[in-house]
């Protein structure tokens, strides 16, 4: 019967289908998985999406060159949707139940900390992308982004030099990250001769949208005759209305410059940046520098995301580099294995997207250089400054009393991410 | 003063020259190519260089280079000032000031600047403009003089100062002269009468520089009245403060309320607690964003418009899709809160997951039309017109419900509904009808207040649940179903949470409001103005 050999012809089809499928699933146990742990959701997706989508590019053109070790490169994707305690959760998940060999994820301070007794546990490797307080420095965990000293410290120094600013506003989201880093900046600027009248410390929740008393407190406390500036810690997309109130209170940048660690151009793309022209951000890698790896990577960002606005910004480098680093580590060891490509991975050297090389350090962090860039009004910052060379990690900070002497060396026989050099003994103060 | 630009440029040039006694033989084109090279520093003594030259042409040039429009043509090395035009950038020759063709912004290089180098732009610039024709320009000018207090401009201003015929400009000037002898060496006479002058201004800036000269004196008397004008302004600046900060809770509180009555409606009349509420409020903000990207692509003319024109729109939709939700889901769950509470709650995280997937999880940009920017200043308070646009549109809402509710039919059939079910239906009012109209306002003026909170907070997926705990706070603290009570509610803890921020900060401020709300609750469970209504039992 007709409707029969249509049946038939069907069936024969789907079994072909899945014949070729499971053929598919045979040769996906020969493919190596990465997990991504960026909140796809929430107050942080504004600043994580975008690292989702570059780390699925990059794992789309490492398999274009043939994957790594024969294999082919699998993405594993999970959403911890601003979640803190769901970033360990989805740790758990992609390192147990998929298996993953790296992870590439988080953002702030708080998911990191949150997902550090997984990794251990399970012995997982983290590439973390984001500039951070410093004040830690794991076995199992790679800082692709920029300690203090590689952004806060330069940007301060860079004020002091260069707009003679002798008041401080240290304006942070109440959390870790901006926690330590303001404790840290006070301790420097006392180091500097500020005294503690002329800092103004003040914390917000995340998401906070309503600056306009903030605003007129920061209005206020410059108007004492000193040059002030506001250095900002505020994450997310309480970072909008924050600017957009600067704007609508009349604060131009040459009046009471504020120099943000966590805006890039990513966050400025939901922002009208005509009134922000002139405030600053530190950060080691901004899309206007000009040189020809950089314009590749953009252009190949740009087709990638079929966009020829998507903007690029420091975080999305950090992954570059670090993700270049892991593969280099993983042929280097001939295997996956964490605790081999942990060994693998120090001396790793990579081009970096400003025309240099970066290096991965004993203490799991990397050389970058520094830029301070003004924000244009098309969105893009401009570089205004930059250091000379290479930074290396200060991960942790010689302005903390308990920091002070400690370092971190993972290498054989030290092995040790918070080695005391004054008594000589492993496990200082602090993790 | 009907003297044309260039004529009052070279009148300054003249005083400048007359003044200061030397002849200079500046060679234009020269200052402006070393403006062009160099590192910032060199740009800086170019630009001083050029401010002292008298050149009729340093003005614009410089006030080119601070807003960015200085470039230079690397086919023959040209420097030109870009005024944008469309796509491409209109160029005139720095020097002569001809029209000089276009180009696009890509084909030129940009002459970059600092901050630091823009401060130095200004004061000259405001040197140069104090003979101005323009009103506006020659105000700014006083006001950088005053901020900027370079005594080396002190020539220039009081010849500007002698012939200046405009009151309020004449005070500006007079404030800026005194800000200008303060920091000079001027004799301890002159300044103390300068500090009177300055106190007499008495707003920040007036306080930034009392502060400087009382630090910097040498003169003991000079630090001594200085001193006390310090305390003076500071004490007019702490009543002022009181009253910013007033300001600062009622437009807090309008937002509250635009927030907020949408669920009184639903919450009050109906007893439906809808957690998806924020999500309305969100749908109102997205569909101002597509109003303004079709207005953007196809009607640009248009954009101040489109807030106005985005208002029935959102009203509509978000209405459209609450009576959706009524006639989908709440109308089975009338009677069970809790179930009512539950289902909503998913169908927020499903609301705002669709938004996610239609337009990305990223911030999307809403701009403010012309009318909703900027500032204006009353005493020393400053009052955004977003904000007080903002006000004004809550209380028309508020007003608008208002008549609604006593004076159309519709109104009429929500309160029967309200205070007596069966009642109402034994007399022939469809109540399953009413109820749908019902939560379709409730949400559909959730759709405006989304409008107005496009223009003040970030449009994205996750904009309702920033509002939804404060909503539902205003409408329990006001009385359930009360809309006067809502509007008192909304202000007072706009207010409240305005006064404890600048002592406690955000965080904290948030949790002693909330920690007040709930010790109010105990002692008056129904809230400010209890109504009796279909409770939610």
């Amino acid at each position: 019967m007709k409707l029969g050999s249509i049946v038939r012809t069907g069936l024969v089809a789907a079994g072909l289908v899945a014949s070729a499928a499971t053929g598919a699933f045979a040769q996906a146990g020969g493919t190596i998985k990465i997990g991504i742990l960026h909140s796809l959701s929430g107050t942080m997706a504004i600043s994580e999406t975008t690292l989702k989508d570059v780390m699925l590019m990059l794992i789309d053109e490492q398999n274009k060159k043939g994957g790594v070790l024969g294999k082919k490169l699998e993405a594993v994707v999970v959403d911890p949707a601003s979640n803190w305690p769901l970033f360990a959760e989805k740790a758990r998940e992609l390192l147990q139940k998929e298996k993953v060999a790296a992870v590439f994820g988080c953002w702030t301070s708080v998911s990191r900390k949150s997902v550090l007794p997984v990794f251990e546990e399970l012995n997982g490797l983290l590439f973390y992308p984001v500039q951070y307080e410093g004040e830690e420095s794991q076995r199992n965990v790679f800082y692709t982004g920029a300690a203090p000293n590689q952004q806060a410290i330069p940007a301060v120094d860079y004020l002091m030099a260069n707009e003679k600013v002798q008041r401080w506003v240290l304006a942070g989201t109440d959390y870790v990250y901006p926690r330590t880093t303001n404790k840290i900046l006070e301790a420097y600027l006392k180091s500097k001769g500020v005294k503690q009248e002329d800092i103004m410390i003040n914390y917000t929740p995340f998401g906070h949208s309503d600056w306009q008393s903030i605003v007129a407190e920061i209005k206020k406390f410059g108007s004492a005759g000193k040059k002030t500036a506001v250095v900002s810690t505020i994450n997310g997309d309480a970072n909008v209305p924050f600017y957009k109130e600067l704007g609508n209170a009349g604060i131009k940048a040459k009046d009471i410059p504020v120099v943000a660690f966590s805006v890039g151009e990513e966050e400025l793309a939901g922002v009208d940046t005509k009134p922000l022209v002139g405030h600053l951000a530190a950060w080691n890698y901004f899309q206007s520098v000009k040189n020809p790896s950089n314009e590749a990577f953009i252009k190949a960002w740009q087709t990638f995301t079929k966009n020829p606005k998507r903007v690029t910004n420091d975080p999305m480098e950090a992954h570059v580099i670090g993700f270049a680093m892991w593969v280099e580590a993983v042929k280097k060891a001939g295997t996956t294995d964490p605790n081999a490509v942990i060994d693998a991975i120090v001396g790793v050297s990579v081009p970096n997207l400003s025309g240099g090389y970066s290096t991965m350090m004993p203490n799991h962090h990397i050389t970058k250089p520094v830029l301070i860039g003004e924000i244009q009004a098309n969105g893009q910052f401009d570089t205004v400054w930059q250091t000379p060379g290479l930074v290396v990690a200060n991960e942790w900070s010689p302005y903390l009393p308990d920091s002070k002497d400690l370092i971190a060396d993972w290498r054989q026989p030290m092995n040790c991410g918070n080695f005391n050099v004054v008594t000589g003994k492993c496990g200082g103060k602090g993790k | 003063m009907c003297l044309s630009r260039p004529f009052g440029g070279l009148l300054s040039a003249l005083a400048l020259l007359l003044l200061v006694g030397t002849a200079h033989a500046a060679d234009l084109a020269g200052l402006v190519a070393n403006l062009t090279t160099g590192g910032f520093g060199d740009r800086e003594t170019a630009i001083g260089a050029l401010a002292a030259s008298g050149e009729a042409r340093a003005a614009p040039i410089l006030e080119a280079l601070g807003a960015g429009q200085l470039y230079v043509r690397p086919a023959d090395k040209a420097v030109v000032i870009g005024k944008p035009d469309g796509n491409q950038l209109q160029l005139s020759d720095a020097i002569t000031g001809k029209p000089a063709g276009t180009a696009t912004e890509g084909e030129l290089q940009r002459v970059r600047i600092n901050n630091r180098l823009r401060g130095t732009i200004e004061a000259a610039v405001g040197s140069l403009t104090l003979m101005s024709p323009d009103t506006r320009v020659r105000r700014e000018a006083a006001d950088s003089l005053f901020k900027r207090r370079d005594p080396s401009a002190l020539p220039a201003l009081e010849q500007a100062l002698a012939a200046e015929k405009d009151a309020g400009i004449k005070r500006a000037f007079s404030e800026a002269r005194a800000s200008l002898v303060l920091a000079s060496d001027a004799p301890a006479k002159d300044k103390l009468e300068a500090i009177a002058v300055v106190k007499e201004r008495g707003d920040r800036d007036a306080m930034s520089v009392l502060q400087a000269t009382a630090a910097q004196a040498s003169d003991g008397d000079v630090k001594a009245a200085a001193t006390a004008a310090v305390a003076a302004v500071r004490q007019t600046q702490a009543a002022w403060e009181a009253a910013q900060n007033v300001w600062y809770g009622i437009s807090l509180g309008s937002v509250l309320l635009l927030a907020a009555i949408g669920l009184a409606i639903t919450f009050g009349t109906m007893g439906v607690i809808n957690m998806a509420h924020g999500e309305m409020v969100m749908l109102g903000a997205y569909t101002t964003f597509v109003v303004q990207e079709i207005i953007r692509t196809s009607a640009p003319h248009l954009f101040d418009a489109s807030i106005i024109i985005a208002l029935p729109l959102a009203f509509l939709v978000s209405g459209a899709v609450g009576v959706a939700i009524e006639r989908g889901i709440i109308r089975f769950l009338y009677g069970r809160p809790l179930d009512t509470l539950l289902a909503t709650w998913g169908l927020s995280l499903a609301l705002q997951q669709a938004v996610r997937s239609i337009f990305g999880s990223s911030n999307r940009e809403v701009g403010a039309p012309s009318w909703m920017s900027g500032a204006f200043q009353v005493g020393q308070i400053t009052v955004t017109y977003g904000r007080l646009w903002i006000v004004v549109f809550a209380l028309l809402v508020f007003v608008t419900l208002m008549l609604v509710l006593r004076r159309t039919p519709l109104g009429l059939y929500m309160r029967a509904v309200t205070q007596n079910r069966p009642m109402a239906a034994a007399m022939g009012i469809r109540t399953p009808r009413v109820d749908a109209l019902t939560f379709g306002l409730g949400s559909g003026i959730a759709g405006l207040a989304g409008v107005a909170l496009s223009q003040i907070d970030n449009v994205s997926p996750n904009l309702g649940q920033g509002y939804i705990i404060d909503s539902f706070m205003v409408v329990v603290f006001g009385g359930v179903g009360n809309l006067f009570g809502t509007l008192l509610g909304a202000t007072a803890l706009g207010i409240v949470n305005k006064f404890l921020e600048p002592y406690a900060g955000a965080v904290l401020g948030k949790i002693l409001v909330l920690v007040f709300i709930i010790l109010f609750i105990q002692r008056r469970p129904r809230g400010l103005f209890a109504l009796k209504g279909r409770a939610v039992e």
